[in-house]
Protein backbone atom coordinates (compact mmCIF):
# COMPACT_ATOMS: atom_id res chain seq x y z
CA UNK A 1 0.00 0.00 0.00
CA UNK A 2 1.54 3.15 -1.11
CA UNK A 3 0.99 5.95 1.38
CA UNK A 4 -2.12 8.71 0.58
CA UNK A 5 -0.18 11.70 -1.39
CA UNK A 6 -1.30 14.07 0.83
CA UNK A 7 0.96 12.55 3.96
CA UNK A 8 4.39 13.70 2.90
CA UNK A 9 2.56 17.80 2.37
CA UNK A 10 0.84 17.86 5.90
CA UNK A 11 4.05 16.26 7.59
CA UNK A 12 6.18 19.07 5.60
CA UNK A 13 3.44 21.55 6.40
CA UNK A 14 3.98 20.39 10.30
CA UNK A 15 7.54 20.33 10.43
CA UNK A 16 7.65 24.25 9.49
CA UNK A 17 6.46 25.06 12.90
CA UNK A 18 9.55 24.13 14.36
CA UNK A 19 13.40 24.72 14.11
CA UNK A 20 14.32 21.14 14.13
CA UNK A 21 12.84 18.45 12.44
CA UNK A 22 13.02 16.01 15.45
CA UNK A 23 10.09 17.88 17.14
CA UNK A 24 8.13 16.98 13.82
CA UNK A 25 7.93 13.26 14.24
CA UNK A 26 4.91 13.51 16.77
CA UNK A 27 2.81 15.41 14.73
CA UNK A 28 3.64 13.43 11.77
CA UNK A 29 2.48 10.39 13.87
CA UNK A 30 -0.31 11.60 14.26
CA UNK A 31 -1.02 12.31 11.07
CA UNK A 32 0.48 9.41 9.76
CA UNK A 33 -1.99 7.72 11.93
CA UNK A 34 -5.12 9.15 10.99
CA UNK A 35 -4.64 8.40 7.41
CA UNK A 36 -3.48 4.60 8.06
CA UNK A 37 -5.80 3.89 11.44
CA UNK A 38 -2.65 2.57 13.18
CA UNK A 39 1.17 2.62 12.55
CA UNK A 40 3.27 -0.51 11.18
CA UNK A 41 6.78 -0.62 10.81
CA UNK A 42 6.59 0.44 7.17
CA UNK A 43 4.77 3.84 8.23
CA UNK A 44 7.20 4.18 10.56
CA UNK A 45 9.92 3.83 8.48
CA UNK A 46 8.00 6.39 5.69
CA UNK A 47 7.80 8.93 8.37
CA UNK A 48 11.23 9.13 9.77
CA UNK A 49 12.54 9.39 5.74
CA UNK A 50 9.92 11.96 4.95
CA UNK A 51 11.38 13.82 7.66
CA UNK A 52 14.97 12.78 7.28
CA UNK A 53 15.23 11.47 10.88
CA UNK A 54 16.90 8.64 12.88
CA UNK A 55 13.87 5.53 12.21
CA UNK A 56 14.69 4.47 16.18
CA UNK A 57 13.63 8.11 17.12
CA UNK A 58 10.28 7.56 15.27
CA UNK A 59 9.93 3.80 16.82
CA UNK A 60 10.56 5.32 20.08
CA UNK A 61 7.84 7.54 20.31
CA UNK A 62 5.51 5.23 18.89
CA UNK A 63 6.17 2.90 21.33
CA UNK A 64 6.24 5.17 24.46
CA UNK A 65 2.94 7.25 24.01
CA UNK A 66 -0.66 5.21 24.51
CA UNK A 67 -2.21 7.26 21.71
CA UNK A 68 0.09 5.76 19.58
CA UNK A 69 -1.49 2.51 18.29
CA UNK A 70 1.60 -0.08 15.84
CA UNK A 71 -1.23 -2.73 15.91
CA UNK A 72 -4.89 -2.28 14.05
CA UNK A 73 -7.73 -1.24 16.25
CA UNK A 74 -11.71 -1.55 15.49
CA UNK A 75 -13.36 1.35 13.80
CA UNK A 76 -14.71 2.51 17.00
CA UNK A 77 -12.03 2.54 20.07
CA UNK A 78 -14.16 2.62 23.38
CA UNK A 79 -11.65 4.56 25.87
CA UNK A 80 -13.33 3.99 28.69
CA UNK A 81 -11.81 6.70 31.96
CA UNK A 82 -11.37 4.31 35.01
CA UNK A 83 -9.91 7.16 37.21
CA UNK A 84 -10.99 8.06 40.11
CA UNK A 85 -13.78 10.77 39.52
CA UNK A 86 -15.24 8.09 37.17
CA UNK A 87 -15.04 5.02 39.04
CA UNK A 88 -16.80 7.02 42.09
CA UNK A 89 -19.37 7.66 39.44
CA UNK A 90 -19.87 4.08 38.30
CA UNK A 91 -17.16 2.92 35.63
CA UNK A 92 -16.49 -0.16 36.87
CA UNK A 93 -20.87 -1.86 36.20
CA UNK A 94 -19.95 0.24 32.35
CA UNK A 95 -16.80 -1.67 31.79
CA UNK A 96 -18.35 -5.12 32.94
CA UNK A 97 -21.58 -4.24 30.87
CA UNK A 98 -19.50 -3.62 27.57
CA UNK A 99 -17.50 -6.89 28.19
CA UNK A 100 -20.61 -8.46 28.35
CA UNK A 101 -22.75 -7.09 25.54
CA UNK A 102 -19.31 -7.36 23.01
CA UNK A 103 -18.25 -10.34 24.24
CA UNK A 104 -14.58 -8.81 24.55
CA UNK A 105 -12.16 -7.77 27.17
CA UNK A 106 -9.75 -4.96 27.75
CA UNK A 107 -7.92 -4.37 24.85
CA UNK A 108 -9.34 -6.79 22.73
CA UNK A 109 -11.52 -6.57 19.32
CA UNK A 110 -14.92 -7.58 18.39
CA UNK A 111 -14.20 -10.26 15.88
CA UNK A 112 -16.42 -7.72 13.23
CA UNK A 113 -13.36 -5.69 13.81
CA UNK A 114 -15.90 -2.79 14.79
CA UNK A 115 -15.47 -2.00 18.45
CA UNK A 116 -11.92 -2.09 20.32
CA UNK A 117 -12.09 -2.13 24.03
CA UNK A 118 -9.71 -0.03 26.44
CA UNK A 119 -9.62 1.67 29.77
CA UNK A 120 -8.06 4.82 29.90
CA UNK A 121 -6.49 6.92 32.61
CA UNK A 122 -8.00 10.38 33.25
CA UNK A 123 -9.51 12.27 30.05
CA UNK A 124 -10.14 15.62 31.74
CA UNK A 125 -13.91 15.74 31.94
CA UNK A 126 -14.87 14.64 35.48
CA UNK A 127 -17.46 17.03 35.64
CA UNK A 128 -19.30 14.73 33.03
CA UNK A 129 -18.58 11.34 35.09
CA UNK A 130 -18.26 8.72 33.97
CA UNK A 131 -16.86 9.51 30.55
CA UNK A 132 -15.91 7.27 27.33
CA UNK A 133 -14.19 8.79 24.42
CA UNK A 134 -15.08 7.40 20.69
CA UNK A 135 -12.78 8.42 18.07
CA UNK A 136 -12.70 12.46 18.48
CA UNK A 137 -15.58 12.38 20.76
CA UNK A 138 -16.30 12.11 24.46
CA UNK A 139 -19.55 10.92 26.02
CA UNK A 140 -20.58 11.57 29.27
CA UNK A 141 -23.03 11.29 32.11
CA UNK A 142 -23.28 7.47 30.79
CA UNK A 143 -25.61 5.02 32.03
CA UNK A 144 -26.12 1.37 31.31
CA UNK A 145 -29.01 2.78 29.25
CA UNK A 146 -27.05 5.49 27.61
CA UNK A 147 -24.04 3.33 27.03
CA UNK A 148 -26.43 0.96 24.99
CA UNK A 149 -27.63 3.89 22.88
CA UNK A 150 -24.07 4.56 21.83
CA UNK A 151 -23.61 1.06 21.09
CA UNK A 152 -26.38 0.91 18.69
CA UNK A 153 -26.14 4.29 16.82
CA UNK A 154 -22.48 2.92 16.16
CA UNK A 155 -23.38 0.02 14.87
CA UNK A 156 -25.97 1.64 12.81
CA UNK A 157 -23.48 4.65 11.65
CA UNK A 158 -21.01 1.52 10.64
CA UNK A 159 -23.95 -0.17 8.75
CA UNK A 160 -25.02 2.37 6.41
CA UNK A 161 -21.46 3.45 6.13
CA UNK A 162 -21.04 -0.30 4.70
CA UNK A 163 -24.11 0.02 2.91
CA UNK A 164 -22.95 3.57 1.17
CA UNK A 165 -19.76 1.63 -0.15
CA UNK A 166 -21.64 -0.98 -1.57
CA UNK A 167 -23.86 0.85 -3.36
CA UNK A 168 -21.09 2.66 -4.75
CA UNK A 169 -19.04 -0.31 -5.76
CA UNK A 170 -22.40 -1.63 -7.81
CA UNK B 1 -20.25 39.77 45.56
CA UNK B 2 -17.42 37.78 43.52
CA UNK B 3 -17.62 38.14 39.72
CA UNK B 4 -16.71 35.48 37.88
CA UNK B 5 -13.37 36.69 35.73
CA UNK B 6 -12.14 34.01 33.50
CA UNK B 7 -15.62 32.68 32.82
CA UNK B 8 -17.36 36.15 32.58
CA UNK B 9 -18.12 34.67 28.98
CA UNK B 10 -19.22 31.27 29.14
CA UNK B 11 -22.63 31.30 28.64
CA UNK B 12 -22.68 33.33 25.44
CA UNK B 13 -23.00 30.77 22.58
CA UNK B 14 -20.23 32.48 20.62
CA UNK B 15 -17.78 33.29 23.36
CA UNK B 16 -15.10 31.20 21.19
CA UNK B 17 -15.15 33.45 18.60
CA UNK B 18 -13.13 36.90 18.34
CA UNK B 19 -15.84 39.55 18.05
CA UNK B 20 -17.45 38.13 21.15
CA UNK B 21 -14.44 38.19 22.96
CA UNK B 22 -13.79 41.99 21.54
CA UNK B 23 -17.24 42.99 22.78
CA UNK B 24 -16.61 42.10 26.01
CA UNK B 25 -13.01 44.21 26.20
CA UNK B 26 -10.76 41.48 24.88
CA UNK B 27 -7.14 42.62 23.29
CA UNK B 28 -7.10 45.86 25.38
CA UNK B 29 -4.48 43.88 27.63
CA UNK B 30 -2.61 43.45 25.12
CA UNK B 31 -2.70 46.46 23.22
CA UNK B 32 -1.81 48.47 26.87
CA UNK B 33 0.83 46.29 27.26
CA UNK B 34 2.28 46.82 23.72
CA UNK B 35 1.22 50.64 23.88
CA UNK B 36 2.09 51.85 27.05
CA UNK B 37 4.61 49.68 28.87
CA UNK B 38 8.07 47.97 28.43
CA UNK B 39 8.41 44.50 28.86
CA UNK B 40 10.23 45.04 32.09
CA UNK B 41 7.45 47.08 32.94
CA UNK B 42 4.86 44.50 32.47
CA UNK B 43 6.64 41.92 33.93
CA UNK B 44 7.06 44.38 37.33
CA UNK B 45 2.84 44.36 37.05
CA UNK B 46 2.47 40.74 36.62
CA UNK B 47 4.81 40.54 40.11
CA UNK B 48 2.73 43.28 41.80
CA UNK B 49 -0.18 41.47 41.27
CA UNK B 50 1.53 38.39 43.07
CA UNK B 51 -0.24 35.93 40.25
CA UNK B 52 0.60 32.16 41.38
CA UNK B 53 0.98 29.33 39.00
CA UNK B 54 -2.09 27.52 38.40
CA UNK B 55 -0.14 24.63 37.40
CA UNK B 56 0.23 23.03 40.34
CA UNK B 57 3.22 24.31 42.62
CA UNK B 58 1.81 27.99 42.85
CA UNK B 59 5.23 29.17 41.71
CA UNK B 60 5.29 33.21 41.23
CA UNK B 61 4.92 34.07 37.86
CA UNK B 62 6.19 37.37 37.50
CA UNK B 63 9.09 36.00 39.15
CA UNK B 64 9.89 33.02 36.76
CA UNK B 65 9.42 35.68 33.66
CA UNK B 66 11.78 37.58 35.33
CA UNK B 67 14.72 34.92 35.52
CA UNK B 68 14.62 34.91 31.58
CA UNK B 69 17.96 36.59 30.73
CA UNK B 70 17.58 39.91 29.02
CA UNK B 71 20.68 39.48 26.39
CA UNK B 72 19.63 39.27 22.42
CA UNK B 73 21.29 36.30 20.72
CA UNK B 74 19.53 32.97 21.37
CA UNK B 75 15.67 33.00 20.82
CA UNK B 76 13.12 33.10 23.93
CA UNK B 77 10.64 30.69 23.80
CA UNK B 78 7.09 30.59 25.63
CA UNK B 79 5.40 26.99 26.22
CA UNK B 80 1.77 27.31 27.79
CA UNK B 81 1.37 23.82 29.42
CA UNK B 82 -2.36 22.61 28.37
CA UNK B 83 -1.17 18.96 28.88
CA UNK B 84 -4.12 18.79 32.12
CA UNK B 85 -3.75 14.77 33.00
CA UNK B 86 -4.09 15.34 36.71
CA UNK B 87 -7.15 13.09 37.36
CA UNK B 88 -9.70 15.36 38.57
CA UNK B 89 -8.58 18.62 36.29
CA UNK B 90 -10.66 20.09 33.36
CA UNK B 91 -10.18 23.87 33.67
CA UNK B 92 -7.83 24.64 30.87
CA UNK B 93 -10.15 22.08 28.69
CA UNK B 94 -13.08 24.35 29.38
CA UNK B 95 -10.66 27.76 28.76
CA UNK B 96 -9.67 26.72 25.06
CA UNK B 97 -13.31 25.36 24.35
CA UNK B 98 -14.96 28.21 25.71
CA UNK B 99 -12.95 31.07 25.24
CA UNK B 100 -9.94 30.44 23.80
CA UNK B 101 -8.95 34.05 23.05
CA UNK B 102 -7.99 34.92 26.92
CA UNK B 103 -5.37 32.30 26.50
CA UNK B 104 -3.94 33.50 23.06
CA UNK B 105 -4.12 37.31 24.83
CA UNK B 106 -2.35 36.06 27.58
CA UNK B 107 0.58 34.21 25.81
CA UNK B 108 0.79 37.33 23.42
CA UNK B 109 1.44 39.27 26.48
CA UNK B 110 3.52 37.19 28.54
CA UNK B 111 5.53 36.88 24.93
CA UNK B 112 6.03 40.47 24.74
CA UNK B 113 7.42 40.08 28.40
CA UNK B 114 10.30 37.99 28.28
CA UNK B 115 11.00 38.54 24.59
CA UNK B 116 10.07 35.52 22.76
CA UNK B 117 8.78 35.69 19.10
CA UNK B 118 7.55 31.76 18.73
CA UNK B 119 5.29 29.99 21.48
CA UNK B 120 4.18 26.56 21.20
CA UNK B 121 0.80 25.51 23.24
CA UNK B 122 1.09 21.61 24.09
CA UNK B 123 -2.15 20.23 24.11
CA UNK B 124 -3.06 16.81 25.24
CA UNK B 125 -4.17 14.75 22.28
CA UNK B 126 -7.28 13.64 23.24
CA UNK B 127 -8.88 17.06 23.47
CA UNK B 128 -9.32 17.27 20.08
CA UNK B 129 -12.29 19.75 20.64
CA UNK B 130 -9.73 21.99 22.65
CA UNK B 131 -7.54 21.45 19.78
CA UNK B 132 -9.96 22.68 16.75
CA UNK B 133 -11.35 25.44 18.73
CA UNK B 134 -7.88 26.90 19.81
CA UNK B 135 -6.77 26.32 16.35
CA UNK B 136 -9.59 28.63 14.63
CA UNK B 137 -9.16 31.29 17.29
CA UNK B 138 -5.37 31.54 16.80
CA UNK B 139 -6.56 31.94 13.06
CA UNK B 140 -8.69 34.31 13.86
CA UNK B 141 -6.40 36.56 15.96
CA UNK B 142 -3.76 36.36 13.21
CA UNK B 143 -6.06 37.49 10.46
CA UNK B 144 -6.90 40.66 12.64
CA UNK B 145 -3.31 41.64 13.45
CA UNK B 146 -3.18 39.73 17.20
CA UNK B 147 -0.34 37.94 16.12
CA UNK B 148 2.10 37.97 13.02
CA UNK B 149 4.79 40.39 12.38
CA UNK B 150 4.00 43.77 13.74
CA UNK B 151 1.32 43.33 16.22
CA UNK B 152 -0.71 46.37 16.40
CA UNK B 153 1.93 48.31 14.61
CA UNK B 154 4.26 47.83 17.47
CA UNK B 155 7.17 46.25 16.01
CA UNK B 156 6.31 43.20 18.37
CA UNK B 157 6.35 40.04 16.06
CA UNK B 158 4.76 37.04 17.78
CA UNK B 159 3.66 33.58 16.12
CA UNK B 160 2.19 30.52 18.35
CA UNK B 161 1.48 26.63 17.16
CA UNK B 162 -0.35 23.89 18.86
CA UNK B 163 1.57 20.59 19.65
CA UNK B 164 -0.32 17.82 20.03
CA UNK B 165 0.30 15.41 22.64
CA UNK B 166 0.04 11.62 22.03
CA UNK B 167 -1.48 10.57 25.93
CA UNK B 168 1.46 10.35 28.40
CA UNK B 169 0.96 12.03 31.99
CA UNK B 170 4.34 13.06 32.38
CA UNK B 171 4.16 15.68 29.47
CA UNK B 172 2.53 17.76 31.82
CA UNK B 173 6.26 17.94 34.23
CA UNK B 174 7.54 21.44 32.27
CA UNK B 175 11.26 19.64 31.65
CA UNK B 176 9.69 16.35 30.06
CA UNK B 177 7.68 18.43 28.08
CA UNK B 178 10.21 20.47 26.51
CA UNK B 179 11.83 17.00 25.74
CA UNK B 180 8.59 15.65 24.40
CA UNK B 181 8.62 19.34 21.68
CA UNK B 182 12.18 18.07 21.05
CA UNK B 183 11.06 14.59 19.31
CA UNK B 184 12.04 12.67 22.36
CA UNK B 185 10.33 10.11 24.72
CA UNK B 186 9.17 12.44 27.56
CA UNK B 187 11.66 12.47 30.47
CA UNK B 188 12.05 15.08 32.83
CA UNK B 189 15.33 16.68 32.97
CA UNK B 190 17.74 17.40 35.68
CA UNK B 191 16.90 21.10 37.24
CA UNK B 192 19.11 23.04 37.27
CA UNK B 193 19.27 24.63 34.45
CA UNK B 194 15.96 26.02 35.05
CA UNK B 195 13.86 26.49 31.74
CA UNK B 196 13.72 29.50 32.00
CA UNK B 197 17.83 29.40 31.50
CA UNK B 198 17.80 26.32 29.38
CA UNK B 199 14.89 25.09 28.25
CA UNK B 200 13.41 24.10 24.87
CA UNK B 201 16.26 23.77 22.34
CA UNK B 202 18.58 24.89 25.01
CA UNK B 203 16.98 28.21 24.91
CA UNK B 204 15.78 30.55 27.95
CA UNK B 205 12.25 29.24 27.80
CA UNK B 206 8.59 29.96 30.21
CA UNK B 207 6.96 27.38 30.81
CA UNK B 208 3.32 28.20 31.97
CA UNK B 209 -0.29 27.08 32.89
CA UNK B 210 -3.26 28.17 31.04
CA UNK B 211 -5.31 28.93 33.78
CA UNK B 212 -2.10 31.16 34.86
CA UNK B 213 -1.76 32.70 31.45
CA UNK B 214 -5.72 33.27 30.67
CA UNK B 215 -5.14 35.50 34.00
CA UNK B 216 -2.63 37.94 32.41
CA UNK B 217 -4.63 39.98 30.20
CA UNK B 218 -7.41 40.92 33.01
CA UNK B 219 -4.48 41.95 35.21
CA UNK B 220 -3.39 44.46 32.68
CA UNK B 221 -6.82 45.59 31.97
CA UNK B 222 -7.73 45.80 35.70
CA UNK B 223 -4.40 46.82 37.45
CA UNK B 224 -2.46 44.27 39.65
CA UNK B 225 -3.81 46.15 42.65
CA UNK B 226 -7.75 45.26 41.58
CA UNK B 227 -6.21 40.95 41.10
CA UNK B 228 -3.82 41.18 44.52
CA UNK B 229 -7.60 42.60 46.38
CA UNK B 230 -9.20 38.83 45.09
CA UNK B 231 -8.96 36.48 48.32
CA UNK B 232 -5.57 35.91 50.46
CA UNK B 233 -2.90 38.45 50.20
CA UNK B 234 0.12 35.93 49.58
CA UNK B 235 -2.17 33.60 47.16
CA UNK B 236 -4.75 36.06 45.36
CA UNK B 237 -6.90 36.36 42.33
CA UNK B 238 -10.17 34.36 40.90
CA UNK B 239 -9.26 30.24 40.83
CA UNK B 240 -10.87 27.49 38.65
CA UNK B 241 -12.35 24.99 41.10
CA UNK B 242 -12.69 21.32 38.99
CA UNK B 243 -15.70 19.64 41.38
CA UNK B 244 -16.26 15.88 40.83
CA UNK B 245 -16.77 12.88 42.33
CA UNK B 246 -19.76 11.97 44.48
CA UNK B 247 -21.30 15.37 45.00
CA UNK B 248 -24.67 16.65 43.86
CA UNK B 249 -23.41 19.88 41.46
CA UNK B 250 -20.14 18.55 39.63
CA UNK B 251 -18.42 21.40 37.36
CA UNK B 252 -16.52 24.40 36.99
CA UNK B 253 -16.86 27.11 39.37
CA UNK B 254 -14.92 30.29 39.27
CA UNK B 255 -14.93 31.73 42.45
CA UNK B 256 -11.77 33.74 44.73
CA UNK B 257 -8.77 31.92 45.93
CA UNK B 258 -8.92 30.89 49.61
CA UNK B 259 -12.55 29.90 49.82
CA UNK B 260 -13.05 27.19 52.32
CA UNK B 261 -13.00 23.48 50.92
CA UNK B 262 -16.49 22.88 52.73
CA UNK B 263 -18.15 25.72 51.43
CA UNK B 264 -17.06 24.72 47.94
CA UNK B 265 -18.15 21.57 48.32
CA UNK B 266 -21.07 21.90 50.54
CA UNK B 267 -22.58 25.57 48.88
CA UNK B 268 -21.57 25.52 45.42
CA UNK B 269 -21.55 21.89 44.49
CA UNK B 270 -24.76 20.76 46.57
CA UNK B 271 -23.15 18.89 48.99
CA UNK B 272 -23.07 14.87 49.14
CA UNK B 273 -25.39 13.01 47.39
CA UNK B 274 -28.69 12.10 48.88
CA UNK B 275 -28.93 9.91 51.96
CA UNK B 276 -24.54 10.15 51.99
CA UNK B 277 -22.31 11.50 54.17
CA UNK B 278 -19.06 12.81 52.74
CA UNK B 279 -16.35 10.77 53.85
CA UNK B 280 -13.12 12.53 52.49
CA UNK B 281 -12.13 15.00 49.82
CA UNK B 282 -9.15 15.11 47.46
CA UNK B 283 -8.34 19.07 47.00
CA UNK B 284 -5.84 19.49 44.17
CA UNK B 285 -6.08 16.21 41.51
CA UNK B 286 -4.41 12.74 42.91
CA UNK B 287 -1.42 14.20 43.41
CA UNK B 288 -2.87 16.21 46.62
CA UNK B 289 -3.13 14.11 49.87
CA UNK B 290 -6.65 13.59 50.72
CA UNK B 291 -8.62 15.47 53.93
CA UNK B 292 -10.92 14.12 55.68
CA UNK B 293 -14.11 15.49 56.45
CA UNK B 294 -13.37 17.08 59.51
CA UNK B 295 -10.66 19.28 57.90
CA UNK B 296 -12.98 20.55 54.64
CA UNK B 297 -12.59 24.18 57.31
CA UNK B 298 -9.46 24.42 55.11
CA UNK B 299 -8.99 27.82 52.91
CA UNK B 300 -8.45 26.65 49.38
CA UNK B 301 -5.19 28.48 48.63
CA UNK B 302 -1.67 27.38 48.20
CA UNK B 303 -0.26 28.03 51.85
CA UNK B 304 -3.12 27.21 53.73
CA UNK B 305 -3.30 23.66 51.89
CA UNK B 306 0.22 23.59 52.71
CA UNK B 307 -0.13 23.54 55.91
CA UNK B 308 -3.00 21.35 56.07
CA UNK B 309 -0.69 18.48 54.91
CA UNK B 310 -1.93 18.39 51.18
CA UNK B 311 -1.67 21.20 48.33
CA UNK B 312 -3.75 22.99 45.88
CA UNK B 313 -2.32 21.23 42.66
CA UNK B 314 -4.30 21.72 40.03
CA UNK B 315 -8.22 22.48 42.10
CA UNK B 316 -9.21 19.02 40.80
CA UNK B 317 -11.59 18.67 43.74
CA UNK B 318 -12.75 14.83 44.03
CA UNK B 319 -14.98 14.33 46.68
CA UNK B 320 -15.56 10.93 48.25
CA UNK B 321 -18.23 9.89 50.09
CA UNK B 322 -19.12 7.05 52.93
CA UNK B 323 -20.39 4.34 50.38
CA UNK B 324 -16.39 4.02 48.75
CA UNK B 325 -13.46 1.91 50.73
CA UNK B 326 -10.44 4.24 50.58
CA UNK B 327 -8.61 1.28 49.97
CA UNK B 328 -9.95 1.04 46.44
CA UNK B 329 -9.47 4.40 45.78
CA UNK B 330 -5.64 4.52 46.98
CA UNK B 331 -5.52 1.59 45.40
CA UNK B 332 -6.22 2.87 42.09
CA UNK B 333 -4.44 6.21 42.22
CA UNK B 334 -1.47 4.01 42.66
CA UNK B 335 -2.10 2.32 39.93
CA UNK B 336 -2.35 5.74 37.82
CA UNK B 337 0.74 6.70 39.09
CA UNK B 338 2.43 3.39 38.57
CA UNK B 339 1.24 3.19 34.74
CA UNK B 340 2.13 6.60 34.04
CA UNK B 341 5.80 6.62 35.45
CA UNK B 342 7.79 7.00 32.70
CA UNK B 343 10.94 4.42 33.90
CA UNK B 344 13.54 6.69 34.78
CA UNK B 345 14.18 6.36 38.30
CA UNK B 346 13.75 3.48 40.63
CA UNK B 347 12.15 4.36 43.31
CA UNK B 348 8.98 5.54 41.43
CA UNK B 349 9.37 2.44 38.58
CA UNK B 350 9.94 0.08 40.52
CA UNK B 351 8.86 0.89 44.21
CA UNK B 352 5.73 1.64 42.94
CA UNK B 353 5.16 -1.43 40.60
CA UNK B 354 5.40 -3.22 44.36
CA UNK B 355 3.10 -0.49 45.91
CA UNK B 356 0.28 -1.54 43.73
CA UNK B 357 0.99 -5.48 43.96
CA UNK B 358 0.68 -4.66 47.86
CA UNK B 359 -2.44 -2.49 47.80
CA UNK B 360 -4.38 -4.93 45.46
CA UNK B 361 -3.80 -7.91 47.83
CA UNK B 362 -5.13 -5.89 50.56
CA UNK B 363 -8.26 -4.70 48.42
CA UNK B 364 -8.83 -8.74 47.38
CA UNK B 365 -8.50 -10.16 50.72
CA UNK B 366 -5.07 -11.20 51.00
CA UNK B 367 -3.33 -8.64 52.98
CA UNK B 368 -0.89 -10.04 55.58
CA UNK B 369 -0.30 -8.43 59.19
CA UNK B 370 2.92 -6.20 58.28
CA UNK B 371 1.30 -4.96 54.58
CA UNK B 372 0.85 -2.22 56.23
CA UNK B 373 4.33 -1.38 57.87
CA UNK B 374 5.55 -2.47 54.16
CA UNK B 375 3.56 0.68 52.76
CA UNK B 376 5.18 2.91 54.98
CA UNK B 377 8.62 1.85 54.38
CA UNK B 378 7.88 1.62 50.74
CA UNK B 379 6.86 5.59 50.55
CA UNK B 380 9.61 6.77 52.80
CA UNK B 381 11.90 4.79 50.68
CA UNK B 382 10.20 6.48 47.43
CA UNK B 383 9.45 10.31 48.87
CA UNK B 384 12.07 12.44 48.31
CA UNK B 385 14.28 9.75 46.47
CA UNK B 386 12.78 9.96 43.32
CA UNK B 387 13.95 12.41 40.11
CA UNK B 388 11.18 14.13 39.69
CA UNK B 389 7.65 15.29 41.72
CA UNK B 390 5.72 11.85 40.24
CA UNK B 391 6.93 9.61 42.66
CA UNK B 392 6.75 12.17 45.50
CA UNK B 393 3.33 13.06 44.80
CA UNK B 394 2.43 9.22 44.81
CA UNK B 395 4.01 8.37 48.33
CA UNK B 396 2.88 11.47 49.90
CA UNK B 397 -1.31 10.38 48.61
CA UNK B 398 -0.95 7.35 49.89
CA UNK B 399 0.88 8.12 53.47
CA UNK B 400 -1.99 10.36 54.03
CA UNK B 401 -4.58 7.58 53.24
CA UNK B 402 -2.69 5.28 55.67
CA UNK B 403 -2.60 8.00 58.37
CA UNK B 404 -6.10 8.70 57.90
CA UNK B 405 -7.62 6.05 57.19
CA UNK B 406 -5.43 3.23 58.40
CA UNK B 407 -8.10 1.60 60.16
CA UNK B 408 -10.39 0.96 56.92
CA UNK B 409 -6.96 -0.45 55.78
CA UNK B 410 -6.60 -2.66 58.76
CA UNK B 411 -9.94 -4.19 58.74
CA UNK B 412 -9.25 -5.04 55.27
CA UNK B 413 -6.29 -7.38 56.43
CA UNK B 414 -8.08 -8.22 59.73
CA UNK B 415 -11.36 -9.97 57.91
CA UNK B 416 -9.67 -11.00 54.78
CA UNK B 417 -12.13 -9.33 52.85
CA UNK B 418 -13.34 -5.55 51.62
CA UNK B 419 -16.09 -4.31 54.29
CA UNK B 420 -17.25 -2.34 51.31
CA UNK B 421 -18.68 -5.52 49.44
C1 LIG C 1 4.08 14.72 37.21
C2 LIG C 1 3.73 16.15 36.95
C3 LIG C 1 2.64 16.47 36.13
C4 LIG C 1 2.30 17.79 35.88
N1 LIG C 1 1.22 18.04 35.07
C5 LIG C 1 0.90 19.34 34.79
C6 LIG C 1 -0.18 19.63 33.91
O1 LIG C 1 -0.86 18.73 33.39
N2 LIG C 1 -0.45 20.93 33.65
C7 LIG C 1 0.29 21.95 34.20
O2 LIG C 1 0.03 23.11 33.91
N3 LIG C 1 1.31 21.70 35.03
C8 LIG C 1 1.64 20.42 35.33
N4 LIG C 1 2.71 20.17 36.16
C9 LIG C 1 3.48 21.32 36.68
C10 LIG C 1 4.53 21.79 35.65
O3 LIG C 1 5.71 21.04 35.83
C11 LIG C 1 4.87 23.26 35.80
O4 LIG C 1 5.19 23.51 37.12
C12 LIG C 1 3.76 24.21 35.40
O5 LIG C 1 3.28 23.92 34.11
C13 LIG C 1 4.25 25.63 35.44
O6 LIG C 1 3.21 26.52 35.11
P1 LIG C 1 2.65 27.58 36.17
O7 LIG C 1 3.84 28.25 36.80
O8 LIG C 1 1.84 28.50 35.36
O9 LIG C 1 1.87 26.81 37.17
C14 LIG C 1 3.05 18.84 36.45
C15 LIG C 1 4.12 18.53 37.29
C16 LIG C 1 4.47 17.21 37.54
C17 LIG C 1 5.63 16.92 38.43
S1 LIG D 1 9.75 9.99 39.52
FE1 LIG D 1 8.77 8.56 38.06
S2 LIG D 1 8.01 9.88 36.44
FE2 LIG D 1 9.52 11.10 37.59
S3 LIG D 1 11.49 10.73 36.54
FE3 LIG D 1 11.35 9.14 38.11
S4 LIG D 1 10.41 7.39 37.01
FE4 LIG D 1 10.03 9.20 35.76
Amino acid sequence: MSPPSDMRAEIEAAAARYPDRRSAIMPALLIAQRLHGHLPGQVLEEVADILGVERIWVYELATFYTLFHTEPVGRYHLQLCDNVSCMLCGSEALLAHIETVLGIGKGETTADGLFTLSTVECLGACEMAPVMQVGDDYHGALDIARLDALLTRLRAEAGAAAGATEMAGE
Amino acid sequence: MFEPVLLKNLDRPDAHRLAAYEATGGYRGLARALKEHTPDEVIGIVKAANLRGRGGAGFPTGMKWGFVPKAPGRPKYLCCNADEGEPGTFKDRIIMERDPHQLIEGMAISAYAIGAATAYVYIRGEYVKAIRTLGAAIGEARDKGYLGQNILGSGFDFEMHIHEGAGAYICGEETAMLDSLEGKRAQPRLKPPFPAVEGLYASPTVVNNVETLACVPHILTRGDDWFRDIGPEKSPGPKLYCLSGQVRKPGLYELPMGISLGELVEEHAGGPLSGRRIKAVIPGGVSAPVIPAEGLGVAMDFDSLAAAGSMLGSAGVIVIDDSTCMVKVATRIIEFFHHESCGKCTPCREGLNWVVKVLRRIEAGRGAPDDLDQLRDLCKGIFGNTFCALGDGAAMGLRAALEHYGDEFAAHIDRQKCPFH
